[in-house]
């Protein structure tokens, strides 16, 4: 299951489960989905996680279904995405759990 | 060296596919982005089976570099060109082996993947295979490779560079934010190391910032380009993508990557660390 993405840096499959280790008492897992103007997931948009400094902090490429995860920490983070059908943003406040997001995306 | 002779950008990428001499190689963890769609003509590498030494924890030794080349069909006198996902990390490690090896002509392509996929450049999915060759490796140039006591010895000496996160380098966050965060070792970072994420050299596309851009990055970030370097990350793929800006695009001397990284330094018992966002004392 997680295996493979616990030893490297390979971003493991954003639409598979949420692993059943998982403390969700411990993790901040920010996840949603990216969606072009006319509201449809985008796949293989590059969604970057960017801390409260605007540091890039990691990257993972949406599933089929515009689906992106991440293990964050609790606070203030921007979700940054880019695809061929443009580029969009949207900020959010996480909290330990799971916190979603939806980020827009449209040609600039 | 320069952008010259060690970058390539999609452009020439897309105008040299058929090329003779010059082999494209799609470097990463998890090949499965190459088994849908790659470059035209591009060989593949996998970080973890190929590049890895498969039973203890070092890299692919010489003798096993040449005939994993040789099995995929690379020469000695090819110019190989190098590119990956995530930021081009993997494919800035293998550039290093390629380096440390002594290959004559490497490349790195300008913004890997990503900016391929973004310009909606052409991708296929065809086998590729090349006629095996006889590659020769040189010795490893351990020039450009630190290993740990020669990072404990270097605190407060040379400049070490920490290129994760500020999250992994103060000690928050003990991987990158996509990954959960159950590994075990110690967080922090090595005592006097700067941080410098890899992503400052970086646009969002991937590709890599001016060299001007690059000089104040590390000037405002206290680097003093006349010591001895050493850039270590969490597992020495993304210092790699900094030590190919430093010595590769920058042209300092005496840079190093410590490829055993944070997984082994922070694993160590009795070494120095250093909590929270500064570098700490000796």
């Amino acid at each position: 299951m997680t295996a493979s993405t616990t030893a490297g840096c390979a971003a493991p499959d954003q639409a598979a489960p949420l692993p059943a280790s998982l403390d969700l008492e411990k993790e901040t897992v920010i996840t949603g989905v990216v969606r072009d103007a006319a509201g449809e997931p985008v796949t293989g948009a590059y969604v970057r996680l960017l801390d409260s400094t605007d540091e890039f902090t990691a990257e993972v490429v949406t599933s089929p279904a515009g689906q992106f995860r991440f293990f964050a920490a609790p606070g203030t983070w921007r979700l940054r995405a880019l695809s061929r059908h443009g580029n969009g943003d949207t900020v959010l406040t996480a909290s330990r759990g799971v916190n979603e997001a939806t980020v827009p995306v449209a040609v600039d | 060296m320069s952008r010259d002779t060690t970058l390539v950008s999609a452009d020439w990428a897309e105008k040299n596919l058929e090329t003779p001499g010059v082999v494209f190689v799609e470097v990463d963890e998890d090949t499965s982005a190459y088994v849908t769609g790659h470059l035209p003509g591009a060989i593949k590498l996998d970080w973890k089976t190929d590049l890895q030494d498969q039973v203890r924890r070092d890299f692919v030794n010489k003798d096993q570099f040449a005939a994993l080349l040789s099995e995929r069909g690379i020469a000695n006198d090819d110019t190989v060109v190098l590119y990956g996902g995530n930021n081009n990390w993997f494919a800035a490690y293998a550039y290093w082996y390629f380096a440390l090896y002594g290959h004559h002509e490497v490349r790195l392509l300008d913004g890997g993947r990503k900016k391929w996929e973004l310009d909606a450049r052409p991708l296929t999915a065809e086998t590729v295979s090349r006629p095996a060759t006889q590659y020769v490796a040189q010795d490893p140039d351990h020039t450009i490779r630190a290993f740990r006591d020669e990072v404990v010895a270097a605190i407060g000496t040379k400049n070490l560079v920490d290129v994760r996160s500020p999250d992994e380098y103060a000690g928050r966050l003990l991987a990158p934010a996509h990954l959960p965060q159950e590994q075990a070792q110690r967080a922090g970072h090595v005592p006097t190391a700067i941080s410098v994420p890899w992503s400052k050299a970086a646009n969002e596309d991937g590709t890599f910032k001016s060299d001007q851009e690059l000089r104040e990055i590390y000037a405002a970030a206290g680097l003093d380009d006349s010591r001895e370097t050493i850039a270590y990350c969490r597992i020495g793929e993304r210092s790699s993508h900094t030590w190919f800006v430093l010595q590769e695009l920058l042209g300092h001397r005496n840079v190093k990557n410590y490829d055993g990284s944070w997984t082994e330094y922070g694993s160590l018992v009795g070494v120095p660390v250093a909590l929270g966002d500064e570098p700490g004392k000796e």
